[in-house]
C-alpha cells in the first residue's frame, strides 16, 4: 500500500511539474468573521500580483482560527482579539510559537436614534449605561428627552455573548471585573444591531463602523468625563486617538518567511491597506488611496 | 410463522416460492420503518446527553441553574450559568400564544365542523393547513418588520420586540395545529350523538354544548396540549421578535428571551466541549423532557377518549 501511495505521488508529481513552471505555493488563512471579507478580498487581489501563490479564506471566529494555527493547519490565523495566555501555552507545548502581526484597526461605533440629541458619551458613562448595577437607566437621566420614547427607558442593544464584539466591548468600557446588564437586546450579528437602533427611538447600540448607516447617529467618545470626545472615523481609528477601536491581527508561527512574509508584507503596504480601508476598517497608519 | 400456515392451507407444495419472498422482505422493510422513529428519538436523547452529561455531574449547581436569571456563560470573571429567565420567558411567551390561539383556533374548529358545508369546508380546511405550512422564519421576519414599528406606534412603548410580539406571532404558528386536530376530535363524535339531541329539541348551539364538546372532551384537551408543546419548541420566530433579551418580564411589554432561541443564538459559535457548549446540550436535554411530557400526556388524553 505505501510502495503503491509514493508510485502515485510520484507520478501525480511528474504530472503537475511541467504544467505550472515554478512551484505553486498554498498559504492556508482562518479565522475571525470580522475579518473575513477583508481577508477574502486581500487574496482576491494578491493572485492577480504573484500568480503562483494561493490564498484560501476560511472564516469561523477567532478561536477557530487561533485553534487552527496551534494544531498547525493554517499558516496566518485572523483574529479580532489578541491570542489568549491559555491559547500561547498550549501552542508552545506543541512547538508553535504564535507571532502577532497587526493589519488593521476597528472602531466600535455606539449607535443612537437619529432623533437622540445625545452628543457625547465618555466611557464612564456607557460603564454606567451598560454594566450590571449601573446607575443610567434612563435617557433623561442624563437630562435629554427623545421624540417619540415618552418612557425615557434606554433600550439597550448588544450582542450574542459569544461574539467577539461582545467580548472587546466589555472589555475595554465595562472593565475585567463587570459583566452586563442583564436584559440587554442580545442580537445575532452587527446588522441586526444598527437595524433595531434605526427604528426604536429610545435606542443605544455598539458594532463596529464599518456597519453605520445614514438613518442613525454615533456618538463622539471621550475616554474621561470631561475631555474632549472624539468621533469613530477611520482615521481616528488608526491614530489611536478613538478610545474604543480594537487592532485586528493576523498570527504567524515564528517570524514568517518566504511567500508569508512576502503576503504579510504586501497587506501592510499601501495597496494592502487601501483594499482594508475600503472595506470600512481603519489602516495601520496614514495611507493615500485614490 | 402465521405466513406459513397460510401458506399450507392453500398449497400443496411447501417450498417458498417467490412471493413469500417478497412478503418476507416486505414485513423487514416495515418492520424497520415502523421501529425507525423509535431507534431515532433514542439516538437523539442518546446524543444530547452525552454532549451535556459532564456538564450536569461537574459544573451544574442546581440552585443556580433553576433559580438564578443570570445567564452570562462567557463572563470573564465569574461565569454563572442560570435559566430562570429563559424558562420565564419560553412560559410568558407560550402562555400569551396558547390564550390566543385557543379561542381562534377551537372557534374555528367548531365551525369547520358542525356549520360549515360541502365546497365551503374544504375551502376553510385547506386554508387552514397552508396557514400551518408558513415556515417559521416568515413569522419571525413578520414581527420583527411588521409588527414591531406596530406595537411601538399603538402602546407607545420603547420598543416592539417583546412576550406581545412573540405570543402573538406564535399563537398564530400554533392555531392551524390546534384546529385541525381539534377538528378531527369533534368529526370523531359520532353523528348520532347529534342526531339524538336535535330529535329532543335542541337547538344547534345547545347540541354543540351540551352534547358534541363534552365528547369531544378528551381529543380538544389533546389538540390544546400539543399546541403547548409546539409553542415550547418553537425557535426561529421567537428568537427574532422576542427581543432576545435575559429578562423577568413584568408586563407583555417586556422583552425576554426564550429556551431554544438561545441556543440557537450561541451554539453556532461556540468551541465544541468548552463549559458552555455542554451548557447548551444542558438546556437541550431539559427541553426535551418537557416537550416529551407534553406530547406524552397529549398522547395519553387523546387515546383516553378512544378506550371510553
Amino acid at each position: 500500500m505505501k510502495k503503491f501511495l509514493a508510485a502515485l505521488a510520484v507520478v501525480v508529481g511528474a504530472m503537475s511539474l511541467p504544467l505550472s513552471g515554478e512551484a505553486r505555493v498554498m498559504i492556508q488563512n482562518k479565522g475571525s468573521d470580522t475579518l473575513v471579507n477583508v481577508a477574502q478580498a486581500w487574496a482576491e487581489e494578491y493572485i492577480n500580483i504573484k500568480s503562483n501563490v494561493a490564498v484560501a479564506v476560511t472564516g469561523g471566529g477567532s478561536g477557530t482560527g487561533i485553534a487552527a494555527l496551534i494544531n498547525g493547519t493554517v499558516d496566518l490565523a485572523n483574529a479580532s482579539r489578541s491570542i489568549k495566555d491559555k491559547e500561547v501555552k498550549l501552542a508552545q507545548k506543541r512547538g508553535i510559537e504564535p507571532v502577532q502581526h497587526i493589519v488593521g484597526y476597528d472602531a466600535l461605533a455606539v449607535f443612537i436614534h437619529k432623533n437622540n440629541p445625545v452628543k457625547s458619551f465618555s466611557l464612564q458613562k456607557l460603564a454606567e449605561v451598560y454594566g450590571e448595577d449601573g446607575e443610567i437607566n434612563r435617557w433623561n437621566q442624563l437630562g435629554i428627552e427623545i421624540p417619540g420614547c415618552q418612557s425615557n427607558k434606554m433600550i439597550l442593544v448588544s450582542r450574542q455573548n459569544n461574539s467577539g464584539t461582545y467580548a472587546y466591548f466589555r472589555k475595554a468600557v465595562l472593565g475585567k471585573k463587570r459583566d452586563y446588564k442583564l436584559g440587554t437586546r442580545d442580537m445575532h450579528g452587527s446588522k441586526d444591531v444598527v437595524d433595531l437602533v434605526e427604528h426604536t427611538p429610545c435606542a443605544i447600540g455598539y458594532s463596529g463602523l464599518a456597519y453605520a448607516t445614514e438613518h442613525l447617529k454615533m456618538a463622539c467618545i471621550s475616554s474621561k468625563e470631561g475631555e474632549k470626545c472624539v468621533n469613530p472615523s477611520v482615521a481616528s481609528a488608526s491614530d489611536g486617538s478613538y478610545p474604543i477601536a480594537r487592532p485586528l491581527f493576523m498570527y504567524t508561527n515564528g517570524q514568517p518567511k518566504g511567500e508569508i512574509k512576502a503576503y504579510l508584507d504586501w497587506i501592510l503596504s499601501d495597496v494592502g491597506q487601501c483594499i482594508i480601508k475600503a472595506k470600512g476598517y481603519a489602516p495601520v497608519r496614514a495611507v493615500d488611496c485614490k | 410463522m402465521t405466513g406459513r400456515a397460510v401458506n399450507n392451507t392453500i398449497q400443496t407444495d411447501d417450498s417458498p416460492d417467490l412471493d413469500w419472498y417478497i412478503d418476507r422482505i416486505v414485513q423487514v422493510l416495515m418492520f424497520i420503518g415502523g421501529i425507525s422513529a423509535i431507534v431515532l428519538i433514542i439516538g437523539i436523547f442518546i446524543f444530547v446527553t452525552r454532549e451535556g452529561i459532564s456538564f450536569i455531574f461537574n459544573d451544574l449547581d442546581f440552585a443556580e441553574f433553576f433559580a438564578s436569571p443570570r445567564w452570562r456563560p462567557t463572563s470573564e470573571w465569574r461565569a454563572t450559568y442560570g435559566i430562570l429567565a429563559l424558562i420565564v420567558g419560553t412560559a410568558s411567551i407560550t402562555g400569551l400564544a396558547m390564550m390566543i390561539a385557543i379561542p381562534f383556533s377551537l372557534g374555528s374548529a367548531i365551525f369547520i365542523s358542525e356549520f360549515a358545508t360541502g365546497k365551503y369546508k374544504e375551502y376553510l380546511k385547506v386554508l387552514v393547513e397552508l396557514l400551518a405550512a408558513i415556515p417559521s422564519v416568515v413569522w419571525g421576519f413578520i414581527g420583527l418588520t411588521i409588527m414591531n414599528p406596530l406595537i411601538i406606534q399603538i402602546f407607545n412603548v420603547p420598543v416592539g420586540l417583546n412576550v406581545l410580539n412573540a405570543g402573538l406571532i406564535l399563537g398564530l404558528m400554533a392555531a392551524p395545529i390546534i384546529t385541525s386536530i381539534a377538528e378531527d376530535a369533534l368529526k370523531a363524535v359520532p353523528d348520532g350523538f347529534r342526531e339524538a339531541a336535535e330529535a329532543m329539541g335542541a337547538t344547534k348551539w345547545q347540541v354543540i354544548y351540551k352534547v358534541v364538546l363534552p365528547a369531544a372532551k378528551n381529543g380538544l384537551l389533546g389538540a390544546v396540549l400539543l399546541g403547548v408543546g409546539r409553542g415550547f419548541g418553537e425557535t426561529m420566530a421567537v428568537l427574532m421578535a422576542s427581543g432576545h433579551a435575559i429578562n423577568l418580564p413584568e408586563n407583555i411589554f417586556d422583552s425576554v428571551r426564550a429556551l431554544t432561541a438561545t441556543i440557537a443564538a450561541e451554539l453556532g459559535e461556540t468551541a465544541v466541549g468548552s463549559v458552555h457548549y455542554q451548557s447548551l446540550f444542558t438546556i437541550g436535554i431539559f427541553l426535551f423532557l418537557i416537550t416529551f411530557m407534553i406530547n406524552l400526556t397529549a398522547d395519553l388524553v387523546v387515546r383516553g377518549v378512544k378506550k371510553g
